[in-house]
């Protein structure tokens, strides 16, 4: 069990981060290493893709938290993509829905974001 | 609250014991998923299972200073499947059991409240001196079996 992670630019400020794997205690710190170095670089701006997330616990939801205080500090946002019907029981069972836009597709969070 | 039930030869009961540490916790959820499989728990509430098993073992991870074991146990009642979850470690009742108030993200509690939202009935047990015990159950839902 692990975790993929790739970033690409959209328009030079947006980072889109796509994750591929399961996101628990075991790899949450990977991932918030991962957008952790693109924030001290100076992106604030992410679509986190999270179609290829198979499993996500309160560790990884964690880490979604983390980054987006720390990209609120600096006027920056975060729109998250998933379709996975477990994924968005668990962000709504947490309220978090109410805090992260989620998008069906890349380019929908990415618009949203600009 | 936890109902009371029988424990005895007549229940299958299946037990896992993993390491206290991050890297295991995928062993655990697999077990329990394997074995809620097996019951004909529908594709949701095996994924509510893996999740909750999830967290309780993070949770145990966490807060149970000097524990070196997590103990999973699965028993297969005729309504449901009834998870123990044990910890041999030292930590306070309040930051075990803590769950959270849904309004400012954040991040502490998240693992508790999803325990208590995604199964029917939740115990802790917290012994200060020998570790926790969560006990957990969770029924058959109407479209499983």
């Amino acid at each position: 069990m692990d975790i993929q992670m790739q970033v690409r630019s959209v328009n030079g400020s947006i980072a889109v981060v796509s994750l591929d794997g399961e996101i628990d205690v075991y790899t949450s710190p990977k991932v918030k290493e991962f957008i952790g170095k693109l924030i001290d670089k100076g992106t604030y701006t992410f679509a986190i893709d999270m179609q290829n997330v198979r499993y996500i616990d309160s560790t990884g939801l964690g880490v979604l938290i983390g980054g987006l205080k720390r990209v609120r500090e600096h006027g920056g946002a975060v729109t998250l993509v998933s379709t996975n019907p477990q994924t968005r029981k668990i962000f709504d069972i947490t309220g978090l829905i109410k805090v992260f836009d989620i998008y069906d597709s890349v380019d929908e969070a990415v618009n949203a974001l600009k | 609250m936890m109902q009371a039930r029988e424990v005895g030869a007549e229940i299958p009961e299946i037990e896992v014991r993993i390491p206290s540490r991050a890297e295991w916790v995928a062993l655990a959820r697999l077990a329990v998923a394997t074995v809620a499989a097996r019951m004909h728990f529908n594709v949701d509430e095996i994924a509510d299972l893996k999740l909750a098993v999830a967290e309780a073992c993070t949770n145990a991870i966490q807060h149970a200073r000097e524990s070196d074991e997590i103990v999973i146990t699965c028993r297969i009642y005729p309504d449901g499947l009834q998870i123990t979850i044990r910890d041999f470690g030292i930590g306070t009742e309040a930051e075990r059991i803590r769950s959270r108030d849904l309004g400012e993200p954040r991040v502490g509690g998240l693992g508790v409240y999803l325990i208590r939202a995604l199964m029917d009935e939740v115990e802790y047990r917290v012994e200060h001196d020998s570790g926790t015990v969560l006990t957990m159950f969770k029924r058959f839902g109407d479209s499983s079996r």
